[in-house]
């Protein structure tokens, strides 16, 4: 399942615009899917500065701990605290109630340059 | 490749290599499965295991010299927790042996395991009236663990860690009370060819088609070591907390001298369980610390499904193994607070 009008990283995350020049960001299915079932999710502060390509927080399922890299530089300026003892609402909705954060991208544009859902279906179907 | 490969894709399971077979990881969710087995019954594909049968005139004589245990003694129909060392002492597999017959044993390896098993068994069995043999195709493995397995198998009398001659979906079995998850069960040695419908016989019955991912979650809150995790070349069963495992009235067996010399000198690094309060899970491999410095490191850990907060095993250096003991995990670069407890972290209510 990989929606046609979002934005992808090769390290399984996505993006879909939110407000000008901000940003949801959340982990695809196929991420989910790989990590099973989650258990812990930790999110950085609002207000946080991230650098793209940077660890921001980190995901947790009974097995192993994923990284989360932030695709664009830019602010949080919301964090998905409904997922604060509900976790596995990543595995149930990762692209609609499983979002992680909401970022204000220093430079929108970076976000063009992502992977559109052509280009990430096929990275998932050669990995 | 496992005969049920095809059953499994059917129930939609995603797959893991695991010593080079696919095996299904889990169905619908690991959680839901690990719950399913302590609350009511669980369905486990485990022919990845490897078996192998030791028959002869000397079967327990042999297999007294080989493995750390005692298994002449073992009656016909009953199995016993034990291991292979090499002559340093070091573990090289954990074995369940079965005794078949007066002279017919089934040593279960794990499967990455199988093929130093036979050879270590081979090598030794030199002088023995014995013939070891890996037997690993002529058999599947099937699990039903949890507190509802005896209700859906209707064994008949049969005690923990026992065997006996069974028949499921009219095939003949052997239906054994062991398992690896802290909970009654049972687990069914049938022919590959007879495995779909054993399979098929057994999910009628109720159990979750349940995949290894909760496995391990399973056996961890049991307390019970994995191989390559809380056991290898590198330790010993003492060190391992398995002591009991080890049969020190025996006059000799392989590994016998080293494991007399490390129990006469003491002052091992041993395995214990550890309890954090945050909901980060302390993983194979971090760090443990004490004052500041490193006393040992995690072997296995996962926020614990059942209890609620992380649990792990490791090992930590002399001194610092006494249940209550405050320790410190290195979690990716964060100290987490940890205290040693007494393991299991979880035993069920049989």
């Amino acid at each position: 399942m990989i929606p046609e009008d979002l934005r992808y990283t090769a390290e399984h995350e996505w993006l879909a615009p939110a407000d000008a020049g901000v940003f949801k960001v959340g982990i695809t299915d196929f991420a989910q899917e790989a990590l099973g079932d989650i258990v812990f999710v930790q999110l950085p502060e609002v207000g946080a500065k991230v650098q793209a390509g940077d660890s921001f927080g980190e995901v947790e399922s009974t097995k192993s701990v994923s990284e989360i890299y932030a695709p664009v530089s830019g602010e949080v300026v919301a964090v998905n605290s409904a997922l604060d003892g509900a976790a596995e609402v990543i595995n149930a909705d990762p692209y609609g109630a499983g979002w992680l954060v909401e970022l204000k991208a220093d430079d929108p544009a970076a976000v063009d340059a992502l992977l559109d859902a052509a280009a990430y279906q096929e990275l998932t179907t050669n990995s | 490749m496992t005969p049920l490969f095809d059953v499994h894709r059917d129930l939609g399971a995603t797959f893991t290599d695991f010593a080079g077979r696919r095996m299904p990881l889990r169905y619908q969710g690991e959680l839901a499965e690990h719950h399913a087995v302590r609350r009511a019954a669980g369905l486990f594909d485990l022919s990845h295991m490897g078996e192998l049968e030791v028959t002869g005139a000397d079967a327990g004589r042999f297999l007294d010299h080989a493995l750390v245990g005692r298994l002449s003694t073992l009656p016909v129909g009953r199995a016993r927790y034990t291991m292979l060392c090499h002559d340093t002492g070091g573990v090289l597999d954990d074995l369940v042996v079965y005794r078949l017959a007066e002279r017919r044993y089934l040593v279960v390896a794990n499967a990455a395991n199988t093929t130093v098993v036979h050879v270590m068994l081979r090598e030794h069995a030199d002088g023995f009236g014995v013939d070891v043999r890996d037997a690993s195709a002529d058999w599947a493995l099937i699990a039903v663990q949890g507190p509802a397995a005896a209700a859906m198998l209707d064994p008949g009398p049969l005690p923990y860690y026992g065997i006996r001659a069974f028949a499921v979906a009219g095939r003949d079995v052997l239906l054994a009370r062991t398992g690896y998850t802290g909970e009654d069960g049972f687990e069914v040695y049938c022919r590959p060819a007879d495995a779909v419908a054993v399979w098929r016989s057994l999910l009628d019955r109720g159990p979750t088609p349940a995949g290894l991912a909760c496995r391990d979650t399973l056996r961890l809150e049991a307390g019970m070591a994995l191989y390559g995790h809380e056991l290898s070349v590198r330790v010993t069963p003492l060190q391992a907390g398995l002591e009991r495992v080890v049969a020190f009235d025996k006059r000799d067996f392989v590994g016998a001298a080293a494991l007399r010399r490390q129990r006469a000198t003491g002052g091992f690094a041993t395995l214990v369980g550890l309890v954090t309060g945050t909901r980060r899970a302390p993983r194979a491999g971090y760090p443990v610390l004490a004052e500041g410095t490193t006393v040992g490191a995690v072997t296995s850990g996962a926020l614990s499904p059942t209890l609620g907060h992380p649990v792990a095993m490791a090992y930590v250096a002399a001194g610092w193994s006494a249940p209550g003991t405050r320790l410190t995990v290195d979690v990716r670069g964060t100290g987490v607070d940890a205290h040693v407890v007494t393991l299991p972290f979880y035993s069920s209510q049989r």
